[in-house]
C-alpha cells in the first residue's frame, strides 16, 4: 500500500510538472506569465545555493520560530491560569472572543509604526496571531479533562498543583499541540505578509518584493513560492513528528479504545 | 429572580472586558498616548469614518458603502469560488482512490505554500485590481475546503453506500443525497476555516495592492499618521471577522442540526 | 425463485469465504440461514444482493442472473443506525428509494406513510431516525424495505442490536409482514431460537468457507406465538437439532450430518490453515469496506 502511494504520488508530481511545462512551452498560456516548470525548478535549484536567499530564509525562519516560541510561553501558562480559576475563565472568554476575530494582518500598519525594528514588528505580529489558537485550545483542553481522573487523584490527598501537573496538563497536551501546529501555519502567513508590506532588511517576503520590483521575473517569484511551500511542509511535518514522539502514549490509548 | 440571575451571569461574563476598556481609556488619556488612542476616540473615528449615514441605510455613510462593498465583494466571490471548486474537486478526489493517490502529495504541497507568497506573482500576472484580489483569496482558501471534502467523502460509511446501492439510488442522487450530506460536517469545517483565511487574504491583498476597500483605508490612515482612523479600520475588521464567524455558525447549526442531534444521542 | 449454484467467493487476501454453495429458495418462502459467526453468512447475503461479485458460481433471481443489484430486492441491515440516513427524516428515508419506481412526490409520501403504518409507526414520519429507539429504527428500515415492494427481502442479522423484548416484537412483525405481503424472505441470523421460530425452513451453514451443512424444514404451523410455540415439543426438538448442527459445524466441520460430506471435509481443514477466527471475521468485512 505504501509502495503504491509513493509510486502514484511521484507520478502525480511528475504529471503536474509535465502539464505545466507543456502549457507554457506550447504557448497555451503566456510563458512570461507562467514560465515553464523546468525553468522554475532550475531557478529554485539556484536559489538553494544563493547566499542572499539563504539569509532571507534564515531571517524569516528566525522570526517565525521566535514569535511562535514566545506565544507558546505566554499562551499556555495563561491558558492554564484562566482555565483553573473559574471566575477568570468565564470573564476572559468574552475578551478572547472580542480580540480573536481581528485578523492579525490588520495590525501590520500599527506594528510598523509602534515598533522600531522589523524583527520586533514580525515577532509582535506573530505573537498576536499565535496567541489565540494556542490559548483557546488550552482552555478547551483543560475544560475537557476527565473529572474522574482528577477526583481519583484528589481522593489520594493530592493538592491542586499536583492534579494540574499530573492529570490536567498531560491529558490536555495533545490538544494544545494541535493548537501550536495551527498557530505555526498562521505564523508563516503572518511573517511573509509582514515582510511584503513592511519591508525590512532580510526575509522571504522581501526577496519576493525585490524580485517583483526589479523587472518582475515570474520564474523567480514562483521559485521563491516553491521554497516557501517546502518550508511550510517541513515545519508541519516536523511538528507532527514531534507530537508523535511526545504523545506516543496518547495515540496508543486512543487506538486501544477504537 | 431569573432576571437577576441573568444579570449576574452577564456581569460575570463582561466585567473583565469593561475593566480592560476602562483601563485603556484612563491610562491612554493620562499619558496622552498617540499609538494607542483611547477607545472613545476610536469609536468617534469609526462613526465619522463609516457610520455617519442616515438611519435608513443602517447609519452607513456613502464611503462605508463604497469601502465595504468593494472589500466584501472580493471576499465573498473568492470564498464562494474556492468553496465550489474545493467541494467539486474534493468530492472527485475522495471518490477515486487513484486520483487521491496521484494528487495527494501535490495538494499537500500546494496547501503548505503560505498564500501571501503568491501575491507578488498574482500582481505580475493580473495587475493590481479586483481580479488579482479575488484570485489571491480563492487560491489561498481552496485547500482547506478541498482537503476536508476529500477527507469527508472518503470517510463516508460503507454501509450507507451499500444501502443506497441496494435501494437503487442513482449516481447523481447518491452524490447529492448520500455522499455530500454524510461529508457535510467536514465540508463545513473546511468552509469555516476558509472564511477566516479569506478575511486575512482580503486584508493582505488590499494592503499590498489596492486603492479601495477597508485595507487600503487602513494603510492610507497609517501613512497620514491619523491613528484614530487607523484604529477604526482595525476595529472594523474585527467586527467583520466576528460577524462572519457568527453568521456562519448560525447557518451551520441550522443545516447540520441532524449531525448535532445524532452525535448527542450517540454519546 | 432464487437459485444459487456452486457459489464460491474468495477475497483478494486468499481467504475463501464461500465454497461451492448450492441453495434454492421457492417463491414466498421464509428461509432462515443460521451459522456460527464469521462463517461467511454476510458474504453470502452480499453476493445475493449484488453488492459483491462472487469469484465463482451462479445466482439467478426469478430466472435472471444477478449481475449488480437486482431491481426488486431490498435489504434490512443489522446496523440500523448506520443504514438509515441521519440527515433525512424518517419519511424521507422510507421514500428515498421510491424515486426509482417512477412515482410522484405525493405518491411516494403516501407509500412511505402506508409502510410506516404497517410497521406500527404511523406518527414517526416527521422525526429523525436518531430521535427513535433502536427497535423503532429497525422498524423504519423494515418499512423502507416494504415500501420498496421487493420480491425478495434479505435481512442480515436484523435483530442483533436490540433488546430481547423488542427482538420478539420484531420477529412477530416479520412473520406478519411475510403473511401479508407474500414476499420471499431470507433471514440471516446466528440465533438458533430465532431461526426456528421465524423460518419455514432452516439452512445451517458450516464454518468458513460457508457451505450448506444441513437443510431442514420447520414443521410448525404458520400461526406462531412467542410463548406457545416456543413451548411446543416440536419446537424444542428442532431447536436442539439446529443447535447441535451449528455447534458441530463450528467445532469440527461436518461432524454430524450426511456421510457424503466426509470427503470434502479434509479440504475444508486445509483451507483454514493459517486463518484464525479473528482474521476471518476481519476479512469478511474488509472485503466490502474500503481500506483507510
Amino acid at each position: 500500500m505504501r509502495f503504491r502511494r509513493i509510486v502514484y504520488g511521484a507520478a502525480g508530481v511528475a504529471g503536474l510538472v509535465v502539464v505545466l511545462e507543456v502549457v507554457s512551452r506550447t504557448g497555451l498560456v503566456d510563458d512570461t506569465a507562467l514560465p515553464p516548470a523546468s525553468t522554475v525548478l532550475r531557478e529554485a535549484g539556484r536559489l538553494a545555493v544563493d547566499q542572499d536567499f539563504l539569509v532571507d530564509v534564515g531571517a524569516t525562519l528566525k522570526a517565525w520560530a521566535g514569535g511562535l516560541l514566545l506565544s507558546v510561553l505566554v499562551a499556555v501558562p495563561l491558558g492554564v491560569l484562566l482555565g483553573s480559576v473559574p471566575v477568570l475563565n468565564t470573564a476572559s472568554r468574552a475578551l478572547v472572543e472580542l480580540c480573536r476575530p481581528i485578523p492579525s494582518v490588520a495590525l501590520i500598519p500599527l506594528a510598523t509604526i509602534a515598533f522600531s525594528t522589523v524583527v520586533q514588528q514580525k515577532m509582535a505580529l506573530i505573537f498576536y496571531a499565535c496567541l489565540w489558537p494556542i490559548l483557546v485550545n488550552t482552555l478547551y483542553a483543560l475544560r475537557d479533562v476527565d473529572p474522574v481522573a482528577k477526583e481519583s487523584l484528589r481522593s489520594f490527598g493530592f493538592g491542586t498543583p499536583a492534579v494540574l501537573w499530573r492529570v490536567s496538563l498531560p491529558s490536555a497536551a495533545p490538544f494544545i499541540a494541535t493548537g501550536v501546529r495551527i498557530a505555526a501555519s498562521v505564523a508563516l502567513i503572518v511573517v511573509i505578509s509582514t515582510e511584503l508590506v513592511a519591508g525590512g532588511d532580510d526575509g522571504v517576503g522581501l526577496y519576493l518584493n525585490e524580485t517583483q520590483a526589479g523587472g518582475g521575473r515570474n520564474d523567480l517569484l514562483l521559485a521563491g513560492a516553491c521554497w516557501a511551500g517546502a518550508l511550510g511542509l517541513v515545519a508541519n511535518a516536523g511538528l507532527i513528528w514531534l507530537e508523535r514522539i511526545a504523545f506516543r502514549w496518547q495515540s496508543a490509548r486512543s487506538e486501544g479504545v477504537a | 429572580m431569573s432576571a437577576l440571575r441573568l444579570g449576574r451571569g452577564l456581569i460575570e461574563r463582561v466585567w473583565l472586558v469593561a475593566v480592560a476598556v476602562a483601563a485603556w481609556e484612563i491610562v491612554t488619556r493620562r499619558v496622552g498616548e498617540t499609538y494607542f488612542p483611547p477607545p472613545s476616540t476610536i469609536v468617534k473615528a469609526l462613526r465619522e469614518q463609516w457610520f455617519s449615514g442616515p438611519a435608513s441605510a443602517l447609519f452607513l455613510s456613502d464611503k462605508a458603502l463604497d469601502d465595504f462593498s468593494a472589500s466584501l465583494a472580493h471576499l465573498f466571490v473568492g470564498w464562494a469560488a474556492a468553496g465550489v471548486a474545493g467541494v467539486a474537486l474534493g468530492a472527485a478526489i475522495g471518490r477515486s482512490r487513484v486520483l487521491h493517490d496521484l494528487l495527494d502529495p501535490v495538494l499537500q504541497f500546494l496547501r503548505a505554500v503560505p498564500p501571501p507568497t503568491l501575491v507578488p506573482f498574482f500582481i505580475m500576472v493580473f495587475h493590481i485590481g479586483a481580479t488579482m484580489q479575488i484570485v489571491t483569496i480563492a487560491f489561498g482558501v481552496v485547500w482547506p475546503v478541498l482537503l476536508n471534502t476529500s477527507d469527508g467523502v472518503r470517510g463516508v460509511d460503507a454501509l450507507q453506500l451499500e444501502t443506497a446501492r441496494v435501494f437503487g439510488v442513482g449516481r447523481f442522487r447518491r452524490l447529492f443525497q448520500v455522499i455530500l450530506p454524510a461529508a457535510a460536517p467536514k465540508i463545513f469545517a473546511g468552509l469555516r476555516v476558509a472564511l477566516s483565511f479569506a478575511l486575512i487574504l482580503m486584508v493582505i491583498s488590499e494592503l499590498v495592492g489596492s486603492t479601495e476597500g477597508i485595507g487600503s483605508e487602513l494603510i492610507g490612515a497609517q501613512r497620514a499618521f491619523e491613528l484614530p482612523r487607523m484604529w477604526a479600520g482595525i476595529v472594523m475588521l474585527g467586527i467583520l471577522g466576528f460577524l462572519f464567524n457568527a453568521l456562519f455558525m448560525l447557518l451551520e447549526r441550522r443545516l447540520l442540526r441532524w449531525h448535532a442531534g445524532a452525535k448527542r444521542l450517540a454519546g | 425463485m432464487l437459485q444459487i449454484t456452486g457459489l464460491t467467493h474468495s477475497y483478494s487476501d486468499g481467504h475463501v469465504a464461500i465454497d461451492s454453495l448450492d441453495l434454492t429458495v421457492a417463491d414466498g418462502e421464509l428461509l432462515s440461514i443460521v451459522g456460527p459467526s464469521g462463517c461467511g453468512k454476510s458474504t453470502l447475503l452480499r453476493c445475493i444482493a449484488g453488492l459483491i461479485r462472487p469469484t465463482g458460481g451462479r445466482i439467478t433471481l426469478n430466472g435472471a442472473a444477478v449481475d449488480g443489484v437486482p431491481d426488486d430486492l431490498a435489504v434490512v441491515f443489522q446496523d440500523y443506525s448506520r443504514s438509515l440516513f441521519p440527515w433525512l427524516t424518517v419519511r424521507d428515508n422510507v421514500a428515498l428509494p421510491l424515486r426509482r419506481r417512477g412515482k410522484s412526490r405525493a405518491e411516494r409520501r403516501a407509500a412511505a406513510q402506508e409502510a410506516l403504518e404497517s410497521v406500527g409507526l404511523p406518527d414517526a414520519g416527521r422525526k429523525y431516525p436518531w430521535q427513535l429507539s433502536g427497535g423503532m429504527q429497525q422498524r423504519v428500515s423494515i418499512a423502507r424495505a416494504l415500501a420498496y415492494r421487493p420480491s425478495l427481502l434479505l435481512m442480515d442479522e436484523p435483530f442483533g442490536s436490540v433488546d430481547a423484548q423488542t427482538r420478539e416484537d420484531l420477529e412477530d412483525l416479520v412473520l406478519q409482514v411475510h403473511r401479508a405481503e407474500k414476499m420471499t424472505i431470507l433471514l440471516v441470523t446466528h440465533d438458533i431460537d430465532e431461526s426456528v421460530y421465524v423460518g419455514d425452513r432452516v439452512v445451517v451453514l458450516n464454518r468458513s468457507p460457508a457451505r450448506v451443512h444441513a437443510d431442514l424444514p420447520v414443521t410448525l404451523s404458520a400461526d406462531r406465538d412467542q410463548i406457545e410455540t416456543r413451548g411446543l415439543p416440536e419446537f424444542v426438538r428442532l431447536r436442539a437439532e439446529v443447535g447441535r448442527l451449528v455447534r458441530g459445524g463450528a467445532r469440527i466441520p461436518g461432524a454430524v450430518p450426511a456421510g457424503a460430506a466426509g470427503g470434502i471435509l479434509k479440504s475444508d481443514i486445509r483451507h483454514q490453515k493459517g486463518v484464525g477466527p479473528d482474521t476471518m471475521a476481519d476479512s469478511e468485512s474488509g472485503g466490502t469496506r474500503p481500506t483507510r
